[in-house]
């Protein structure tokens, strides 16, 4: 086994191949490093985005770090034939699939005031009895204000407080819009749009492009949406009090269930797949899929929706991702805030449940 | 008795490289993905899932393999405790590489999420949802990853002192070189 008569290695020779060890394994580690971001202090990685919302809004142990303030739904899909065609997905062709949901406000922050956002979300898993799952998360508005991470990165630290004086500088959003010409579609919108009276009165965008596939193959890109039906009429204004959407869904459910008709917008040639901040203009087809459901609701520290990430890319066969980056980006960043909340549901418990004064 | 074998079986030199490659390419597409979020983080995780699978299943074969087969010696004049931490750390990285899939597999179950390796192709859940068990499993999964990226690096390290300074046949036992 041991060799001995190979010759004693002179020691510039000893030191050298110590050297050379050394240098391989100082290659592997200083990639290893670059790969998981110690070497690239600059790039966007999922903490630095939660870590700056946490920025933004405070830390609030167990709740999201976005969309924090919200409630858990219950109910079920039903099936239209019409996308059957365009989509494989077993959530198209079965009657009836489960579903849980969650109604939101977009803002880090638990105890927002109802009315101090104009835009209300909506996430929703469906559960399809072949195991797979879709989770989308839907808001209000019809585009979102930018199409990058980078972008949104840019945006929440235009928002954020300045250390001196723990308020936003009020500088910041317009010289940040000014700077993000993209942000027009939105700004459009959201200068009409008023913080509305129910969460079952309003639109649901999914606002980035996805593809339905068939059971051919056939790839087909869409934007979805869920469009109320014969809820009150939008315009009511928002009553007084900072926390009357869970009060007005919960009273709403008591008499009853809650329908959204599940659109499919097929896109035309040349809308942008990849740019959730454009609006896609002009004549479109649109496949009514389905009608959701809402039969209950939960307070979400308890609801069955509080321990779900919705991840926009969890989807079942029969649906795929666009190469749209906020989807990768959105994916990523859930993740990071759902280990961190996960770790903290106890806390969610002893947390106040109303909005503070 | 038959002489101790000088080389590793030829399945299990087999079994070795292809999963060295392997593990260190996990380490990196984990590594990457995690601090990444861009579409790179997408396919990275599209990688990482099946890969994982794929080298919890080797690792299986590979225990048989090393129990059904006899090793070559460590060098008789070997100092002891550079013989502890041989044996120390092939434990190590035999039970991490069987550990780490399983972790992903549990914290993706104990998430709620459904544990898909391709659009179609799914897996169990290895535990019922529960957020603060994924809370404790996607940590232990990190950290036990990192720990194995630096066993990887001490074992590196340690083949390249036996193939270069100690030139004992080591090395030459997993490479299947006769010199």
């Amino acid at each position: 086994m041991v060799d001995h008569a190979r010759p004693p290695l002179s020691p510039a020779g000893l030191v050298l191949r110590l050297a050379g060890i050394g240098a391989v394994v100082a290659l592997v580690a200083g990639a290893f490093a670059y790969v998981n971001g110690t070497l690239d202090p600059q790039r966007l990685r999922p903490k630095t985005l939660v870590n700056a919302l946490e920025t933004n809004n405070g830390v609030h142990p167990g709740f999201r770090r976005n969309h924090a303030k919200g409630v858990c739904v219950a109910g079920y899909f039903e099936s239209s034939a019409q996308a059957r065609a365009y989509s494989s997905a077993e959530v198209f062709s079965a009657a009836k699939t489960p579903v849980i949901g969650r109604f939101a406000l977009p803002s880090g922050n638990p105890y927002a005031p109802d009315s101090s956002v104009p835009i209300r979300s909506f996430a929703v898993q469906f559960s399809q009895a072949n195991g797979q799952q879709w989770r989308t998360g839907m808001n209000s508005m019809p585009v979102f204000p930018v199409g990058t991470p980078e972008a949104f990165y840019a945006m929440l630290k235009a928002g954020a407080s300045a250390p001196a004086t723990g308020k936003p500088n009020p500088a910041g959003m317009p010289a940040f819009f000014a700077a993000h010409p993209e942000t027009a579609a939105f700004l459009t919108w959201v200068k009409t749009a008023k913080p509305s009276a129910s969460y079952a009165t309003e639109t649901y965008n999914g606002i980035n492009a996805f593809y339905l596939v068939g059971a051919d193959g056939k790839r087909q890109a869409v934007r979805w949406e869920v469009v109320p039906q014969s809820q009150d009429a939008v315009g009511d204004t928002a009553p007084a009090g900072a926390d009357f959407l869970e009060k007005d869904l919960v009273q709403r459910l008591a008499a009853g269930p809650l329908r959204w008709q599940l659109n499919m917008t097929l896109a035309n040639p040349g809308d942008p797949l990849d740019d959730a901040s454009k609006t896609w203009t002009g004549e479109h087809k649109v496949l009514n899929a389905g009608t959701l459901v809402l039969q209950t609701s939960q307070p979400q520290a308890q609801g069955d929706c509080r321990d779900i990430n919705f991840d926009p890319l969890i989807l079942p066969s029969g649906i795929e991702a666009s190469n749209d980056p906020l989807l990768a980006a959105r994916s990523a960043a859930y993740a990071s805030s759902y280990l961190r909340r996960a770790g903290e549901v106890s806390a969610l418990h002893s947390a106040p449940q109303e909005s503070k004064p | 008795m038959n002489a101790q074998p000088r080389f590793f079986a030829p399945l299990a030199r087999l079994l070795h490289w292809l999963m060295a490659l392997m593990i260190i390419a996990m380490l990196f597409i984990g590594a990457g993905m995690a601090a990444s979020v861009s579409e790179r983080h997408e396919w990275l995780i599209h990688l990482h899932k099946p890969l994982g699978i794929a080298i919890l299943a080797l690792v299986i074969v590979r225990l048989v393999v090393r129990f059904a087969t006899r090793q070559p010696p460590l060098p008789v004049d070997l100092p002891l405790w550079q013989v502890l931490a041989a044996k120390a750390s092939h434990l190590v990285l035999y039970a991490l590489m069987l550990v780490l899939p399983l972790l992903g597999w549990a914290m993706i179950s104990a998430a709620g999420d459904p544990v898909m390796l391709s659009s179609s192709v799914q897996l169990p859940a290895l535990v019922a949802a529960n957020a603060p068990l994924f809370a404790v499993l996607r940590k232990a999964h990190g950290f036990l990853a990192y720990l194995l990226f630096l066993t990887v690096l001490l074992h590196l390290a340690a083949a390249l002192f036996h193939g270069l300074i100690r030139r004992d046949g080591v090395l030459q036992s997993m490479t299947g070189t006769k010199d």
